[in-house]
């Protein structure tokens, strides 16, 4: 640790600090473009200029005659930094009114208004007049950066933060300056898009108008969106994001830096892959085949949830329920009926997209109404391979110790404490694959799906668990799209998506994270803690903070969920408890 | 020594007929002084490298014999040497000379320097245009390789070393020494932050060594004639001013502009910029008197014609405001041009040039050039001197804004043309002319 002064402010920072990072400790803001914690230095845009000195151990402080970079200069211990003297401001002024020399002033149409560091620098250091009168250099707008990416060239001010993500971080350089001097430009090789699976990033790294994400484009004033931190369900990386929504409609996610979980960015199937949230083929509300009520739920739901009139699902063959508690009665009643006959006919099947705290709902009802229910494992989707970056030249990928982001294979974002819970109360861990070889003899089935599959011609039920379950006496679904399954169930319940939920995922090395729920769900579907909890006559509202608390002491293995508030950046699980505070 | 006695050193050889061969150098006694430094511990040669004093000849003027020692000690690896011939200061052209007439005078220094910085490969970065140096070079070298003076086992000796030559990318930035690396690793010739200096983290994340084409070709004759030698030429080192390192040596001053006669010539450091005009250049040409010069390339500014008697050694150029001595390319400046047009040269040069990194220097430099132009087209206002000024005092390594000197260089055209010649340009702005010169297009 060292001790610097910041303005007067004295802090402890830590040994590989830098000046930015010291005066942050000090609650004082260095303005900064090119500085980024994930990317090399390069100190070449000089907004963040200060005076630096040190103080001498007789406790007399010598400045430095120059200006120098916060960002490049480490925090020594005894140095001295000021932000706010006559030169610094200046200094401050100057690069602000060099950077807008050029720049086209087209804020009121352009999508970073709200979150951009040029206007927010300028409005806080920066002076209020250019003096060019001369005619400023015009670039045109490039479109064809990528897929997902626009360049409006002349928004730039050249920070090279994306060029460095390509080159440090995804490995696939398709960035690059070209030309020198005020009219070089950020560029791709003719025909060589910047396509790669962490492109998106280089959007959030940019920090005015110049990248923008064609998805978000022109679609929500930033100031009207409200943003809620919460996990990727992409895959079992878990990325922490920032669910940004507005009237209950998601408009972007954004990655959230977590030093426990991914680092500081996400992958494009994570932060486009979201919109089968929003898709129309959602499962509406619970459906029963013994409560046809179809008139009166398509008006009641649109009551209910009027936000969302217009979007309402038409189902196609079962009958809609339009209050919950018949539902989830008459599926209690049957449950109970079911397991009183034959407990070990009886199977719930988990979902690794389902949260620590709904299987723990579910597992413990099942179990507590007999032992002999038998718990399985769902299907674990899993695509291809981990991924891993930065690529080399070649390709390929990096070395373990050289990997800085992830995309994994594992395509759901709880299969661990899924299969925490299960081992608990099951002893093992039995795959659904595994119970249906042969004579199951299982007659009576509790399916939580939640799968990110909107084509449910596709869906994730597999022939052989089709085929499985067509001889059952009683199948209840749990999902939220329809699929075989619901399409032949007793009782649907409609649940949510990771958006619209509370709870917990432990990610792949067992971080526990909390996510948040940023909407409503659509229509009269509902949180699956909520329908859990009154399908176990639970008392009082789901509540995830103190479901971990009761988690955590009925669980050893989930120990660590004890604190209840997981924080910001969530709890590895093998950490003692309160070690993270 | 007076300069009328003095007899040429890095220029003795250059009139001979096949000066250029290695069979003519070794005739005159070449590769004498490898011979003498391998004979001698490294900390040897750089000790006597040091005690010569002498100061590198690429334009900052930092002592040759302290540079090498900065080197880390006791590593293991490579450390790398390179030379830098990218030569593009506007003005010079003194490294071609050398290279083009007598390369074997500084491929020697090289080894030499190489063998007492423990270099075992060097890069000779030469400026891309320089196309006939290149050939030249290149045949040198294949003559060394030829006669074991590189390669394994030089001379017989333990020491063996490999000199590669490459071809540079056409900027001036590539002559900056991290531009220069950057360039070499076939990146973009952006200069890297210090530190860690080149010494300790150089091409390709080695140590490495970058000094200029002339400044090796000093080394030769040092290790042949001794640093008492080099000292008794050039201008002592102030003895009331511990910073000063001396200015000590033969110099190539280049001279071009509006002179008699435009050339390359040798002298003690120290001369005038008058003397070299009147006694070397055949004076200011069509009987015209000097307006301003530029003692050492056009980064350095100007000195007026009420200068011309500052001795251009490494302490003079500084004393009359300008950036130092440069690469000592004198640029004269005759009274019938207009200081509007050369300034807006100048500007156009380093705003062509800037690599684009800093914003001080890649918006200072565009946006001097614009209002520059502005000025020449007849549009200029008054104020645009004092926000002149305010750009160039903003932009460089000096106020500490920009990563490397080129940022200097630029603001010190401008600076000094307002400091020496404000009315003038004055005059220029209320009359409203446009400027009688061609408006400049294309490439430099
Ligand atoms: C913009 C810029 C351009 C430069 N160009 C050259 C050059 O063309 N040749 C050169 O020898 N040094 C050049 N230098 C100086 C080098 O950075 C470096 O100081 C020099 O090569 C060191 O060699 P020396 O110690 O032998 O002089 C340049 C510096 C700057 C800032
Ligand atoms: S496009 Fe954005 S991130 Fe890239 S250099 Fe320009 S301002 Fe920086
Ligand atoms: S890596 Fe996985 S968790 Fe992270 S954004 Fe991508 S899909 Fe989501
Ligand atoms: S000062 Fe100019 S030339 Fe030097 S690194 Fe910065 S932008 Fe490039
Ligand atoms: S943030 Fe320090 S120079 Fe850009």
């Amino acid at each position: 640790m060292s001790t610097v002064f910041v303005n007067d402010i004295e802090v402890e920072v830590g040994p590989r600090d830098n000046l930015i990072q010291a005066a942050r400790a000090a609650g004082v803001e260095i303005p900064h473009y090119c500085w980024h914690e994930a990317l090399s230095v390069v100190a070449s845009c000089r907004m963040c200029l200060v005076e630096v000195g040190e103080k001498k151990p007789d406790g007399t402080i010598a400045m430095g005659p120059k200006l120098v970079p916060a960002c490049q200069t480490p925090a020594k211990p005894g140095t001295v930094v000021k932000t706010e003297t006559a030169k610094v401001k200046t200094g401050q002024q100057m690069t602000l009114e060099f950077l807008l020399l050029n720049h086209p002033l087209d804020c009121s149409i352009c999508d970073q208004a709200g979150e951009c560091y040029l206007q927010d620098y300028t409005y806080k250091f920066g002076k209020a007049q250019s003096r060019l009168n001369e005619p400023k250099v015009q670039r045109l707008d490039k479109y064809h950066i990528g897929e997902q990416i626009a360049l409006f060239t002349d928004r730039c001010v050249m920070c090279t933060r994306c060029v460095r993500f390509t080159r440090e971080i995804s490995g696939t350089a398709e960035l690059q300056v070209v030309a020198r001097g005020s009219v070089e430009e950020i560029d791709v090789f003719p025909n060589k898009p910047c396509n790669n699976k962490l492109a998106g990033n280089v959007v959030d790294l940019c920090p005015v108008g110049a990248l923008c994400s064609k998805d978000f484009l022109y679609k929500k004033r930033v100031w009207w969106l409200k943003s809620q931190k919460s996990v990727c369900a992409g895959c079992s990386t878990g990325c922490s994001i920032e669910v940004d929504q507005n009237e209950d409609h998601v408009y972007r996610l954004r990655p959230r830096a977590n030093p426990l979980a991914q680092g500081h960015f996400m992958c494009d199937e994570g932060r486009f892959g979201f919109k089968y949230v929003q898709s129309t083929n959602r499962l509406s509300g619970p459906t029963s085949k013994s409560i046809a009520t179809v008139g009166v739920a398509a008006s009641a739901v649109t009551k209910f949830n009027g936000n969302v009139a217009g979007k309402l699902f038409q189902p196609a063959d079962l009958a809609v329920v339009d209050h919950w508690p018949a539902a989830i009665q008459e599926a209690r009643e049957k449950i109970k009926a079911a397991v009183d006959s034959s407990a070990s006919s009886f199977a719930a099947v988990f979902s690794p997209m389902m949260s620590v705290e709904e299987a723990y709902l579910l597992a413990s009802y099942l179990k507590g109404l007999n032992r002999n229910v038998k718990l399985l494992m769902g299907p674990v989707p899993v695509v291809g391979e981990d991924d891993c970056y930065p690529k080399n030249v070649n390709g390929s990928a990096p070395t373990a110790e050289k990997t800085k982001f992830t995309i994994r294979a594992e395509k759901c974002p709880n299969r661990l404490g899924v299969e925490k819970v299960l081992k608990h109360f099951q002893g093992a861990l039995v795959p659904i694959e595994d119970a249906i070889q042969g004579a199951h003899g299982i007659q009576a089935w509790y399916f939580v799906g939640g799968y990110a599959t909107p084509d449910d011609s596709i869906g994730w039920v597999s022939p052989s668990i089709a085929k499985a379950t067509e001889p059952a006496k009683l199948l209840i679904v749990q999902d939220i799209f329809p699929s075989v399954l619901s399409k032949r169930a007793d009782i649907v319940f409609a649940g949510a998506a990771f958006t619209e939920r509370d709870g917990t995922f432990i990610n792949h090395s067992g971080l526990a994270q909390a996510f948040r729920a940023a909407t409503r769900p659509p229509q009269a579907s509902r949180a699956d803690g909520r329908i859990l909890n009154e399908l176990c006559l639970r008392q009082g509202l789901y509540n995830t903070e103190f479901l971990r608390k009761e988690i955590a002491s009925k669980i050893p293995s989930l120990e660590s969920l004890s604190v209840g508030d997981l924080g910001v950046h969530g709890v590895e699980l093998h950490q003692l408890v309160g070690a993270h505070l | 020594m007076t300069n009328a006695s003095f007899e040429p050193v890095l220029l003795a050889r250059i009139n001979k007929p096949d000066s250029a061969s290695l069979a003519s150098y070794k005739a005159d006694g070449g590769y004498a002084g490898l011979r003498k430094a391998l004979d001698m511990t490294q900390a040897q040669v750089i000790d006597l490298v040091k005690a010569s004093g002498l100061r590198g000849r690429g334009g900052a003027g930092f002592p040759t014999g302290m540079k090498w020692s900065f080197l880390p000690q006791n590593i293991t690896g490579p450390i790398y040497m390179c030379i830098n011939g990218d030569e593009s200061e506007p003005g010079t052209f003194n490294n071609r000379i050398l290279i083009e007439e007598d390369p074997h005078q500084v491929l020697e220094g090289i080894v030499i320097g190489c063998y007492a910085t423990r270099a075992t490969t060097a890069y000779f970065y030469l400026r891309y245009e320089y196309g006939h140096c290149y050939r030249t070079l290149q045949k040198a070298v294949d003559e060394m390789y030829a006669a074991g003076l590189l390669g394994k086992n030089i001379l017989g000796s333990n020491y063996s070393l490999d000199i590669h030559l490459h071809r540079g990318a056409c900027a001036y930035i590539c002559g900056e020494e991290t531009g220069l690396i950057e360039s070499l690793e076939g990146k973009r010739a952006w200069p890297r932050i210090k530190p860690p200096f080149p010494a300790v983290e150089g091409a390709f994340r080695r140590p490495t060594v970058v000094n200029n084409v002339e400044t090796m070709a000093c080394v030769t004759h040092i290790v042949n004639r001794g640093a008492e030698w080099f000292q008794s030429m050039g201008i002592a080192k102030d003895p009331n001013n511990p910073r000063d390192a001396g200015s000590y040596g033969p110099k190539l001053y280049c001279i071009s502009g509006h002179v008699n006669k435009p050339g390359l010539v040798e002298l003690p450091l120290g001369v005038t910029a008058r003397e070299l005009i009147d006694k070397h250049a055949g004076g200011v040409w069509k009987g015209r008197k000097a307006k301003a010069v530029v003692p050492g390339g056009i980064s350095m500014g100007f000195m007026s014609e009420a200068e011309l008697d500052t001795p251009l050694d490494f302490a003079g150029p500084g004393r009359v405001g300008c950036l130092g001595l440069g690469t000592a390319a004198v640029i004269v400046i005759d009274d019938h041009t207009s200081m509007v047009d050369v300034l807006y040269n100048a500007c156009r040069f380093f705003a062509h040039e800037s690599c684009g990194q800093c914003t001080p220097c890649r918006e200072g430099t565009a946006w001097s050039t614009k209002i520059l132009e502005r000025i020449r087209s007849g549009n200029g206002k008054l104020s645009d001197i004092d926000l002149l000024l305010e750009i160039s005092s903003s932009i460089g390594t000096i106020p500490g804004t920009t990563i490397c000197g080129l940022a200097d260089g630029a603001a010190w055209p401008i600076k000094t043309a307002i400091a020496k010649f404000r009315p003038e340009l004055e005059e220029y702005i209320r009359s409203g002319r446009k400027s009688a010169a061609p408006q400049l297009v294309g490439a430099h």
